[in-house]
């Protein structure tokens, strides 16, 4: 028989305590934070993997980064800011739009992305264990990259336009977070959702250009009227976008603060929501995928 | 102290008749709850739509204790539960009842090459796939050349998987899970994969495995291999466990009931033999081409069914079906003599006959066949259906493989013809 020569006889870590693991029905796994803390480095492998693929073929990843935003914010400007000439507070209406493109463009990628990574992973579920959030959360962070990358383009723009950030842009990350977040409350639902009904595949994407429009990508949420202006701002987005417009553009830009106070409760909600049904479904994942 | 503890395991699915898929769709879903709350309104209870729904035990009440550093054999035939088991204890699914205790790190391996993308290299899928069986990035590293050794691809490493032969691919997934270093390794059937010589280095990997005092749990058809890699094994039918105990007893046992091969049975006393208006069974054998009684069948061999009968009641007719089954219960043909030119339809005198069925060459797969025999009169009436006549083991014949020696799906291994051409 061919003993293979590296059978190196080392014993695991006898030194280490063993440790106990049952399995029973309907058991929440009180360890489930360990399991997620043990599998951390999936989380980065899983990341890393998709970013390395879809940036593997470089010339068309790169460019589908930077063609995309640009293309869309041409026809915003061209619609809503020389058609419509909806006021752009004195900013260059191409800034304007690109300015809430970023967080959009990361919202809507993330969400597609994260909604169908289970499904996507199918044969990973069904043959390997580990805490299955990792995959839906680990989509969240190809699309950041791809933000990143846009985000170059945007500094671009403004010193083409000459429009100079000032020391707001220090709360940027807190924006992201948040448009983060909401993409990762929508991913758990609609990747859990999608597992058990397959038609949400058709589902997310109309949800994602729904929200195109009723957020204020293409114009400032100042043409809201004011007293609908707290009901618009239960899209989570609007609080993003006009987050992003403050920290970048300066001061043409007010926060409307109770505005945000409500989006970061929506989203709070959203989250915790999503945690909760993940958790109940993913238990069924690898009988029903 | 055991490595593992299992306590009236069960595991339940609830069938859906109308639903071949296993998932739904929301539309359906919205539109029986819709018809449920419209028939509540109007004050009826619809009965929940159960008439479809079928409970079904995948695994019922197992229990059973395996000690440290034992090393367990799971045989059973197709659909006794092994899987479930297996994806229960590497918590890919959760049971419905029951407890299992583990005492260890353990590590599953129902699949080789798990996650592997082929876009990416073999150094980074080496490293994604060991991620995702469990390891450490510290681990991967401190292995890796080990594992590039065992596969034996060290010139292919910064090649994308994609461009790698399959026995490449396959000998790289397997040194990654080779690698892993759990307390309790559980293995379903991945060694049916690549080439003999790596196969034996497979099975040569998993001995040592268990000699470094790792608890193994090893789920195989290869009773060979179980013989030779595991203490105790335990037995899986129908969900159930009917039988543990030291490796070669039970796997003797599992033999004895499910794998003799009965190629020829006969009919001494006619009183007990299958009969009906025109006529009597009296022998049926299995016999190769050049008309001597068969041993053993091949998947390369020819052979004829033959059917021996006494036509008891002159003037009748007799009709004869060959039904073949395979090892689930599937048919894989059911042949009729009505296209026999000599006596189909004709009124036969008493006497001693003998109707053949030839089977070609190159045609059944390998695995196990029962034989059913229906004897009917004139019109297709006074049947008479016997099962289970002959229990037939189709063997391998390497001799059409060519290159080839993973396992061949389907119920039939039909020998085509492949034609390439240029154009």
């Amino acid at each position: 028989m061919a003993a293979p020569a590296e059978a190196t006889g080392r014993t695991a870590s006898p030194e280490a305590p063993t440790e106990l693991l049952v399995i029973e029905a309907g058991r929440p796994a009180g360890q489930y934070l360990r399991d997620l803390w043990r599998y951390r480095e999936l989380f980065y492998f899983l990341a890393w993997r998709d970013v390395t693929v879809q940036y593997k073929q470089a010339a068309i990843g790169v460019a589908w980064a930077l063609v995309r935003p640009l293309a869309t914010m041409l026809v915003f400007t061209v619609v809503f800011g020389r058609i419509a000439r909806l006021p752009s507070n004195g900013v260059p209406y191409p800034v304007l739009v690109f300015a809430a493109l970023l967080p959009w463009q990361f919202f809507a990628s993330a969400l597609a992305g994260s909604s169908a990574s289970l499904l996507a992973n199918a044969s990973m579920v069904s043959k390997v264990f580990f805490p299955r959030m990792v995959i839906p959360i680990g989509a969240v962070v190809v699309s950041f990259v791809d933000f990143l990358m846009s985000l170059a383009l945007l500094a671009g723009l403004m010193a083409w336009y000459g429009v100079l950030p000032t020391v707001r842009l220090a709360a940027l990350p807190l924006f992201v977070l948040l448009a983060a977040a909401t993409a990762v409350g929508g991913g758990l639902w609609f990747s859990a959702l999608t597992v058990k009904y397959r038609d949400f595949t058709y589902i997310v994407p109309f949800v994602v250009q729904f929200g195109l429009y009723v957020s204020p990508v293409g114009f400032s949420s100042d043409v809201v009227p004011a007293r609908w202006r707290l009901l618009y701002s239960l899209n989570p987005l609007v609080g993003v976008i006009d987050g992003f417009r403050w920290a970048i553009l300066g001061r043409a830009f007010t926060l409307y603060w109770s505005g945000l106070f409500l989006a970061a409760t929506v989203v709070a909600l959203l989250v915790i929501s999503g945690l909760w049904y993940f958790r109940k479904a993913e238990r069924s994942f690898a009988d029903v995928i | 102290m055991s490595a593992i503890i299992a306590e009236k395991l069960s595991k339940k699915y609830v069938l859906r008749h109308q639903h071949p898929e296993r998932y739904l769709t929301l539309r359906d879903d919205l539109a029986v709850r819709a018809r449920r709350l419209a028939a509540r309104l109007r004050g009826r209870r619809l009965d929940r739509g159960m008439a479809g729904r079928e409970e079904f035990y995948a695994l019922e009440k197992v229990s059973f204790h395996v000690a440290p550093g034992e090393r367990i054999g799971i045989i059973g035939p197709n659909g006794a539960g092994k899987s479930t088991l297996l994806k229960l204890m590497s918590r890919i699914t959760e049971p419905s009842e029951g407890r299992l205790t583990l005492r260890g790190r353990l590590a599953s391996l129902l699949e080789v090459g798990t996650g592997f993308h082929p876009e990416l290299t073999g150094r980074e899928n080496i490293f994604l796939n060991g991620a995702i069986l469990g390891m450490r990035r510290a681990d991967i590293k401190r292995r890796f050349d080990e594992i590039v050794a065992f596969a034996e691809v060290e010139r292919f490493l910064d090649t994308p998987v994609k461009r790698y032969s399959s026995g490449m691919y396959v000998r790289l997934a397997f040194a990654v899970a080779a690698h892993l270093e759990p307390d309790i390794l559980v293995v379903d059937e991945v060694l049916a994969v690549g080439d003999a010589a790596f196969q034996r280095k497979c099975l040569g990997r998993m001995e040592s495995v268990g000699r470094e005092g790792r608890t193994v749990l090893f789920v195989s058809h290869n009773m060979s291999a179980v013989r030779t890699l595991c203490d105790r094994a335990l037995l899986l039918r129908g969900g159930s466990l009917v039988a543990a105990g030291s490796a070669s007893e039970v796997v003797s046992r599992y033999l004895g009931e499910a794998g003799t091969a009965v190629l020829s049975r006969e009919w001494p006393d006619e009183r007990a033999a299958p009969r009906n208006a025109s006529a009597i069974l009296s022998r049926i054998t299995l016999r190769g081409v050049d008309g001597e009684a068969l041993s053993q069948v091949h998947t390369d061999t020819a052979f004829d069914v033959d059917i021996d009968f006494r036509v008891t009641t002159p003037g009748t007719y007799v009709g004869l079906t060959a039904i073949l089954f395979d090892d689930e219960q599937n048919i894989v043909f059911s042949s009729i003599n009505n296209h026999e030119s000599c006596w189909y339809g004709r009124p036969m005198p008493s006497g001693e006959y003998r109707s053949s069925c030839r089977v070609p060459a190159n045609f059944l797969n390998d695995g196990w066949f029962s034989l059913a025999v229906n004897l009917f009169g004139k019109g297709f009436v006074d049947g008479t259906m016997t099962r289970d006549v002959l229990r037939i083991e189709v063997l391998d014949s390497p001799a059409v493989r060519k290159d080839y020696f993973g396992r061949f799906g389907g119920v039939v291994r039909p020998l085509l013809e492949w034609r390439t051409v240029s154009r």
